[in-house]
């Protein structure tokens, strides 16, 4: 027989290292359903496509920011990047909601796993398939004739937001599964929250031309902060103070829904 | 050693739950002063019918849940105020499956494994000797969505099993799984009661499961403790032996029913369609008596027995209804509640 229980006594995990294997195992649980990542993949080439194409002359209405030196692919390139983020992380509670369904959930929180990790490694997850995705966006805008005078370090940068407001965005949607239980609540995330904060944002059109309420709302909306920093980056860091404030503020905000989501772990328990 | 080993391993004084359901509809109350103490090392058995509180007092002692009163104290641990300690001395195994379809087995041992503190080398030997131990090494490499109900559950519980727990928690482990898998899983749970000295607190609304494994059996029902004590203490505990009685035709029930009564020392008479029960402090001299007393009454008879009292009568003693009832009544509550 192996050792006594009492005497063996397993050391702690840290938390860090508790979030790490849990984002393997979404990795794992991601990789082994491939549709899953083709559709992550074709849906910010079809936006691409689609508004590229239908919105293209927009760029000719005098006082479109960028003007002349802007085609509209550059433009729209940032936005469906965080379209992309932002869609694929609503969906981020699913993986709470297959848990909660089975036993896994309770088994975690009857166990010493952090709630912490467990949330941190849904937001890892897809930070990570977001920057993918968003590099492959840019890839394929490159190929397209778009160019980006913000080079490697307007790339990176742009990761760096693209990955916040993935974190925001898994973040929300895993406290809005901890606090319903229910997938259909997760649709609603989606459904009525991304995409009115697509449009009410610069992503695929300059807020400037749009009824001011239009341009006040997305002074306030993350997506918008995202969308901002990536443009601007991209385009060569026009204006630095406008990227780390937006930064600042995207982290603030990651922060806050964190501790948010982590408080839901409370919400589920009592409801059990 | 800590001093946490030398009092009992579960001990739970007056706990109390009451769920609010919210819409106009009366609360639940799930637990009603419930009380319990586990030895360790032993195997406490949690019996009771569908929605008697067996489910709720376990999550309770797995800390995933707050009583509204009452103390609960597991592996020495205050669960409320000590849930961290508490949780790393447990096992849980809930009544769902707790295992990650799209992950192989030996990915679900050692992810759990890891999580409780295991090294990445010791995780993955345990997990090798668990997946042996279960008879599962087979499908260790299969996604656990292609393995059958019987695997699957002895995954589980080999993943409550994966850091040696002082105390395991397993939430109905053979509901739903064919006689064959569960003659298995009693083996198993036999084996691991017997060789690790941990301590197994074992939910079951299966009298025989409870009969099999436990050292001592709890009947709750109503969220209160009804009885308590070893199998046969229960069993002894109720006066003599059991005597059923086949009737020739049903229609004459009333008419036997009248005739037992009169028989003396036969007692709780009970007519069931052609059967009638009863039971006797000394069964061979009521035995003939009955017999005779039923003759008289014009009663043909097919088949007549003895047998020792089962938690069955035990249970049917102490609640006034058997428990196949019970479970049916708590199904129906079950249903009308999902349906609200």
């Amino acid at each position: 027989m192996s050792a006594p229980a009492r005497t063996a006594r397993p050391a702690r995990t840290g938390a860090l290292v508790q979030a790490a294997l849990l984002t393997g195992r979404q990795a794992r649980q991601g990789m082994r359903i491939p549709v899953f990542m083709v559709m992550n993949l074709l849906q910010p080439m079809i936006w691409l496509l689609l508004f590229g194409q239908l919105f293209r002359s927009v760029i000719e209405i005098p006082g479109f920011a960028g003007g002349a030196d802007v085609t509209y692919l550059e433009y729209l390139t940032p936005g469906v990047v965080m379209m992309t983020a932002m869609g694929g992380a609503a969906w981020a509670g699913t993986t709470f909601v297959q848990d909660m369904e089975r036993g896994v959930m309770d088994r975690f929180l009857a166990s010493p796993t952090s709630r912490g990790a467990l949330l941190a490694a849904t937001m890892a997850w897809y930070a990570l398939l977001a920057c993918a995705q968003a590099l492959v966006v840019v890839g394929v805008a490159w190929l397209g004739g778009a160019r980006f005078p913000g080079g490697w370090a307007g790339v990176a940068v742009m990761l760096v937001a693209v990955a916040l407001l993935s974190c925001l965005f898994a973040a929300l949607s895993g406290a809005v599964a901890l606090l319903t239980r229910q997938q259909e609540a997760l649709i609603g995330v989606s459904q009525l929250l991304t995409i009115p904060l697509m449009f009410l944002s610069s992503a695929v059109m300059d807020p400037s031309l749009a009824p001011d309420w239009i341009a006040g709302v997305a002074r306030f909306n993350p997506f918008d902060w995202a969308v901002v920093v990536a443009r601007d980056a991209l385009q060569g860091f026009a204006d630095p103070a406008a990227v780390w404030g937006h930064l600042a503020l995207l982290a603030a905000a990651v922060t806050l829904m964190g501790a948010l989501a982590t408080s839901a772990f409370q919400a589920y328990r009592r409801s059990l | 050693m800590s001093t946490t080993c030398q009092g009992p391993a579960i001990d739970v004084a007056g706990l109390t739950k009451t769920y609010r359901t919210g819409r106009g509809a009366p609360d639940v109350r799930a637990l009603d002063g419930l009380d319990l103490t586990a030895a360790p090392g032993s195997v406490l058995g949690l019996l009771g019918p569908n929605g008697a509180g067996k489910s709720t007092t376990v999550r309770i002692l797995a800390t995933l849940s707050a009583p509204d009163g009452g103390t609960a104290r597991v592996a020495g641990h205050d669960v409320a105020r000590e849930a961290a300690a508490v949780r790393r001395a447990i096992g849980y195994v809930a009544q769902r499956p707790v295992t990650d379809p799209m992950g192989t087995g030996r990915e679900n041992l050692v992810l759990a494994g890891r999580l409780q503190g295991l090294g990445p080398r010791a995780a993955r030997s345990r997990a090798d000797e668990l997946l042996r131990r279960f008879g599962v090494a087979d499908a260790a490499d299969r996604l656990v969505k292609t393995w059958s109900g019987g695997m699957a559950r002895k995954l589980d519980v080999a993943v409550g099993l994966v850091h040696r727990p002082r105390v395991l928690f397993l939430d109905e482990p053979t509901t739903g799984l064919d006689p064959e898998a569960r003659a298995a899983m009693w083996a198993e749970i036999e084996r691991m009661a017997s060789g690790d000295g941990m301590t197994i607190l074992l939910t079951t609304h299966y009298l025989d499961e409870a009969d099999r494994l436990a050292d001592q059996v709890v009947i709750v029902d109503g969220g209160r403790v009804v009885t308590s004590g070893s199998p046969d203490a229960l069993k002894d505990g109720l006066r003599g032996d059991g005597v059923t009685v086949e009737l020739d035709a049903a229609h004459g029930a009333d008419l036997a029913a009248r005739a037992a009564a009169g028989v003396p020392g036969v007692v709780d008479v009970a007519v069931d369609g052609r059967t009638l029960r009863a039971r006797a402090d000394q069964g061979a001299t009521a035995l003939p008596a009955l017999l005779t007393a039923l003759d008289a009454a014009g009663l043909a008879v097919r088949a007549a027995g003895l047998s020792r009292p089962t938690l069955d009568d035990v249970y049917l003693a102490r609640t006034g209804r058997s428990l196949a009832e019970a479970n049916r009544a708590g199904a129906r509550e079950e249903t009308a509640e999902a349906a609200a």
